[in-house]
């Protein structure tokens, strides 16, 4: 006989739920001591003068947001990381897109292409970056030889403040770029032809079909590879670490995510880089229930 | 799909142009790793190394700890797949075999934990590891970053496909729910798992912010870290620079070669249901 217990509308048994408890130990442990424990804290600190160096660690109500408010680095941190994701994510989508409809086609190599469009992907950034990195060399680098070739005037991209954000992005668009092709590519190959021979039936032209039939049906792909392009870029570090150490010329490519690594972990200001962090969950927050509100009335689904 | 297509030629070639640009850092990485510093500050500039310079490789030893480094990042990375996904083959199988009250709430959070940025945690969790004097050392490497709720999500989607009918035969042969999952749902998932541990590997191997922080000796750093300081402490010499990224990229260009198609299947897969 097996013995259950009733909670709620459900009835459980006693062995097997106990069984499910104890294989999940391990991963309700790691997830409440280095996940949801952090969570509470981190909150908690955003409202004390926590530092390594002064040794202090008093609670100071909303101070920290007070001085965030007023320092014209984080501000431009956060001006500088909308920028990033403004500039970053319709570049990406419109190519992403676009590679995804031509590997679409009866295309040769379609495997082999669509591999190499992810292989950036998956290499470690920190290695790649180190390319990149010597692309954008002023002197010696292979961008400013074909500008040369060309005739036209060499670049200083990451030592300059006007253009060390934008070469962070062309950077951030190659390395990415597969992933997001391969997701659309996956969503016009689950498109039924029936919609599409239906439309040509009644006379449609490949344009119409493409923005009246696939980009409606792939509309909640479009939707997940924004939300996910936003996320995203409230967490791009590691090319603005290794590219562009300090910042950049200027503060140009300090990003909130550097920010709040240089508040902790350069200068020991814990407390205030835990409100920073805040204010940086608080943004991404918002601006995913925006997008969910904008996809209720525009996003497709069958 | 059923028709047969013509290939389209115009497609092809707006693709191949593409590609070019995609793998064109790989081929030039690979081209400089083999360069002389003279072929380097060549003007005008080189494009193909005069010789095979093996030496950059050599090199990348002598001024850096590289090997070190080499085994730094293998050492971390094998024993946080291993841990990562033993654990994860367990809450997976919870989650999509067994019944256990408060399960939809537990998924939820954990599933969720997928969508917080780890800057957001990584103070706290930076001053918890400094009270348990890890910082600095493999344990502190290793434990912040061993839960990884998309390897469980991914797993769970494979377990999901068992017939529960499989089950049920196995229940009746005497299989408590433990013994289901060794003699039915592992069996069963030999390419999942292997697939979870090439992510989890792979997600390790990659991993920059938390080891930047966490890690203060130079013999501790793992290939990622120490990659970033070469920038410095290699005084700029290129060539050098791209003979460590060579040996950092093609472990994982090669095993990518050879699990591409189920890699892709697998993200397709769990990347658009989350």
């Amino acid at each position: 006989m097996i013995r259950k217990f009733r909670l709620g509308k459900s009835y459980y048994e006693w062995g097997e739920s106990a069984i499910a408890f104890f294989i999940l130990l391990p991963t309700l442990s790691l997830v409440a001591l280095f996940i949801l424990w952090p969570l509470v804290q981190v909150f908690y600190l955003s409202l004390t003068n926590w530092s390594l160096v002064k040794g202090t660690k008093d609670f100071i109500g909303l101070d920290n947001f007070r001085f965030l408010s007023k320092d014209p680095n984080f501000l431009k941190s956060i001006r500088t990381t909308f920028m990033y994701s403004f500039i970053k994510i319709p570049i990406d989508l419109v190519l992403a897109l676009g590679c995804a409809v031509l590997l679409d086609k009866a295309v040769p190599f379609r495997r082999f292409i669509r591999a190499s469009y992810f292989a950036p992907v998956i290499v470690p950034i920190v290695a790649s970056a180190l390319i990149w990195i010597w692309f954008y060399d002023p002197g010696i680098g292979p961008f400013n030889t074909i500008l040369k070739t060309l005739g036209l005037a060499p670049v200083n991209w990451l030592s300059d403040e006007r253009t060390a954000l934008l070469s962070i992005i062309i950077f951030a668009v190659w390395r990415g770029l597969g992933y997001d092709i391969l997701l659309f590519l996956t969503g016009l190959q689950g498109i039924s032809e029936t919609y599409v021979e239906a439309a040509r039936i009644d006379g449609a032209n490949p344009r119409q079909i493409f923005f009246r039939i696939k980009l409606p049906l792939l509309s909640p792909i479009v939707y997940f590879v924004l939300l996910m392009g936003v996320i995203n870029s409230f967490k791009v570090f590691t090319e603005i670490s290794v590219m562009t150490p300090n910042g950049g010329p200027l503060y140009s490519t300090g990003v909130m995510v550097y920010y709040i690594y240089e508040a902790a972990f350069t200068r020991g200001r814990f407390g205030r880089a835990a409100a920073a962090s805040v204010v940086l969950f608080a943004i991404v927050l918002a601006l995913t229930l925006v997008q969910k509100k904008i996809a209720k009335k525009s996003v497709f689904s069958e | 799909m059923s028709k047969p297509h013509k290939h389209n030629w115009a497609a092809f070639t707006a693709l191949v142009a593409g590609l070019v640009v995609m793998i064109f850092p790989f081929v030039w990485m690979i081209l400089s790793a083999f360069k002389s510093k003279a072929d380097v500050y060549a003007y005008p500039p080189k494009w193909i190394p005069s010789g095979l310079n093996w030496e950059n490789f050599a090199r990348a030893f002598v001024m850096v700890p590289f090997a070190r480094w080499f085994l730094n990042s293998l050492l971390v990375s094998a024993a946080m797949t291993f841990l990562q996904v033993g654990s994860a083959i367990f809450a997976a199988y919870a989650f999509s075999k067994m019944r256990f009250p408060f399960k939809g709430a537990i998924y939820l959070v954990v599933i969720s934990t997928m969508l917080l940025p780890q800057i957001l945690t990584i103070i706290p969790m930076f001053l918890l590891i400094a009270k348990l004097g890890l910082v600095d050392s493999y344990g502190g490497l290793i434990l912040p970053e061993l839960f990884s709720g998309f390897t469980i999500l991914l797993l769970q989607q494979y377990f999901m496909a068992i017939p529960d009918d499989l089950m049920h035969a196995a229940r009746i042969d005497g299989c408590g729910p433990l013994g289901c999952l060794r003699h039915v749902v592992i069996p069963n998932s030999g390419a999942a798992i292997a697939t979870a541990s090439f992510f989890s590997f792979l997600g390790h191997w990659r991993s920059y912010l938390w080891p930047l922080i966490v890690v203060n000796s130079t013999k501790l750093r793992t290939l990622p870290i120490g990659l970033k300081y070469l920038i410095t402490e290699s005084s700029n010499d290129y060539q050098v620079m791209m003979a460590a990224s060579v040996m950092a990229i093609m472990p994982v260009l090669i095993a990518f070669v050879f699990t591409e198609k189920r890699f892709i299947r697998s993200i397709t897969l769990s990347g658009l249901k989350a």
